[in-house]
């Protein structure tokens, strides 16, 4: 499956397992930088690992200094090789700015849920291009 | 985004490596926000300066960027972790990290204001002008009762606007967005600024917009203001709101929304220590406080979280002795999110008045927390 027409907001290309959520993410207070893991017990993605990942989100809220911990995860290695958003809001965009990690918005009307949990996925943001095997 | 000649020049690297981070932050946030081009701001108040926040890939990605970078506007900075002149329980480690997220600002140039609260603090450009507000109750607080425009800046994409004195024309700040679609109707009345707490974490959850509407409630007082603000920007991406207009759809915030919502984030009746903040405590905080502790002494611990400055303000008038008698406690420079001073291992519970402190204590701070407004907390604990 290829969705094309993606915004990209940081450029570049990753590749990973999907990990996909409806939920939107505060990394300040649920993202642990130094494992990689979501630790917020109410969130669906909890206790599940974006190291590495193509991580499917629909935007980040909170805390402005989530930033940081965007940068934080590139610095001790553990981050996601893509992020993927409905709309990517400020503070997932600077800091995978600094991050090198590349993100792109689906198309407007295209549902997170059409990239499937747990394929793997090639994000190419420069071309706008999103490519899962199934 | 288009971008200017010199502006291509600095994202290229010619005016070195710091410039060119900040304006490749602007692009990406640009981009997600759909500007068309980038104008000039008048103030940044950059978040990102507390240890437990940053961490040290914070402390060497600032430590990096200062080496060439200054500030190019008026910038204000977030509270840090905790009081230098008070570090009884801060560990060494923390102290020294600290001390260098603290030296890489001043040698960026900003004015060490560590507050949540710039807009209690500082002059206020006139209505209109463009600003960068990172913290993001103060974006909330700046849109809605000052007339500034920001968007709910990161802490990064503030600091790329105080040093290229730039941000991108979009959302907000272009005032598109500005007109709410959706109102959010207070079905009963607010009593105390943990109600208007309440209201604000509820229409961040619910609404997606970056403008809703409120109704229902009358003009909120400062203290009630500055709880809606951080509540709305604890849960949400709204960065605005106006009493002043309606949207086209209504959602009811009842008693049963307020009861969800405080379910949520009080998680335990009672507690060992209280703190008062979060925003900091201003003047009317502080007064009011006076007020319901005079001739009273805490039962618990009290630490009561304000800016340096607000606190030199309350000590010329007397207000800080007056509640100092009561047995609490200050601590400025810092706030009750993510502070040092209160960690799982020393504390079970705390018993704190505001929903934003709620939730990171909950959340990032692993303690429990009974949340009570001022006067409740006044009433339990004082005597």
């Amino acid at each position: 499956m290829i969705i094309s027409g993606c915004r990209k907001i940081v450029g570049g290309r990753g590749e990973g397992v999907a990990l996909v959520t409806s939920e939107p993410i505060n990394f300040l207070a649920m993202v642990d930088a130094k494992t990689g893991r979501l630790t917020s017990a109410s969130h669906q993605l909890h206790n599940r690992s974006i190291v590495g990942a193509v991580l499917v989100f629909p935007c980040s809220v909170g805390s402005s200094v989530g930033a940081y911990v965007i940068h934080s995860l590139r610095a001790y290695g553990t981050a996601p090789s893509a992020i993927v958003c409905s709309k990517a809001d400020i503070t997932t965009a600077s800091g995978c700015a600094i991050a090198k990690i590349p993100v792109v918005n689906l198309p407007e009307g295209t549902p997170l849920s059409t990239v499937k949990d747990a394929s793997l996925v090639t994000v190419d943001a420069d071309v706008g291009t999103l490519t899962a095997k199934v | 985004m288009e971008l200017t000649g010199s502006e291509e020049d600095a994202l290229a690297g010619k005016h070195g490596e710091a410039l060119a981070s900040a304006y490749r932050i602007l692009a990406a946030i640009g981009e997600a926000t759909e500007a068309t081009r980038l104008v000039p701001v008048k103030w940044a108040h950059v978040s990102g300066v507390n240890y437990n926040t940053i961490g040290d890939a914070g402390v060497q990605f600032l430590e990096e960027f200062a080496k060439d970078a200054k500030v190019a506007v008026k910038t204000t900075i977030n509270p840090m972790g905790y009081d230098i002149g008070r570090p009884e329980g801060i560990s060494e480690n923390f102290k020294e990290k600290q001390a260098k997220i603290v030296s890489s600002y001043e040698k960026m140039g900003v004015r060490p204001s560590f507050t949540c609260t710039p807009y209690e603090v500082f002059d206020i450009p006139e209505s209109g002008s463009s600003v960068s507000f990172a913290e993001s109750n103060a974006a909330v607080y700046a849109n809605s009762l000052l007339g500034l425009m920001t968007n709910k800046e990161s802490a990064l994409s503030a600091l790329a606007s105080s040093v290229t004195g730039k941000a991108p024309l979009s959302d907000l700040r272009a005032g598109k967005t500005r007109t709410p679609t959706v109102s959010i109707k207070a079905d009963f009345p607010l009593q105390s600024e943990l109600d208007y707490g309440l209201l604000g974490y509820f229409a961040g959850k619910v609404v997606k917009d970056s403008c809703v509407a409120l109704e229902g409630i009358a003009k909120p007082s400062t203290i009630e203001a500055k709880a809606l603000c951080a509540g709305m920007g604890t849960s949400g991406s709204c960065g605005m709101f106006t009493l002043s207009e309606t949207g086209e759809e209504t959602i009811s915030f009842g008693k049963k929304e307020a009861d969800d919502m405080m379910n949520e984030v009080s998680t335990a009746e009672d507690g060992d220590i209280i703190t008062l903040g979060s925003p900091q405590f201003g003047i009317g905080e502080l007064q009011l406080l006076a007020s319901l502790v005079e001739g009273k002494k805490f039962t618990k611990r009290c630490l009561i979280f304000c800016s340096r400055a607000i606190h030199n303000q309350a000590a010329r008038s007397g207000l800080v002795g007056a509640i100092e008698r009561s047995g609490a406690e200050f601590r400025c420079d810092s706030c009750c999110c993510l502070t040092p001073y209160v960690t799982k291992e020393k504390y079970d519970a705390v018993v704190a008045n505001s929903v934003k402190g709620a939730y990171y204590l909950n959340n990032s701070n692993k303690v429990k927390v009974a949340l009570k407004d001022i006067r409740t907390i006044s009433k339990e604990y004082a005597e």
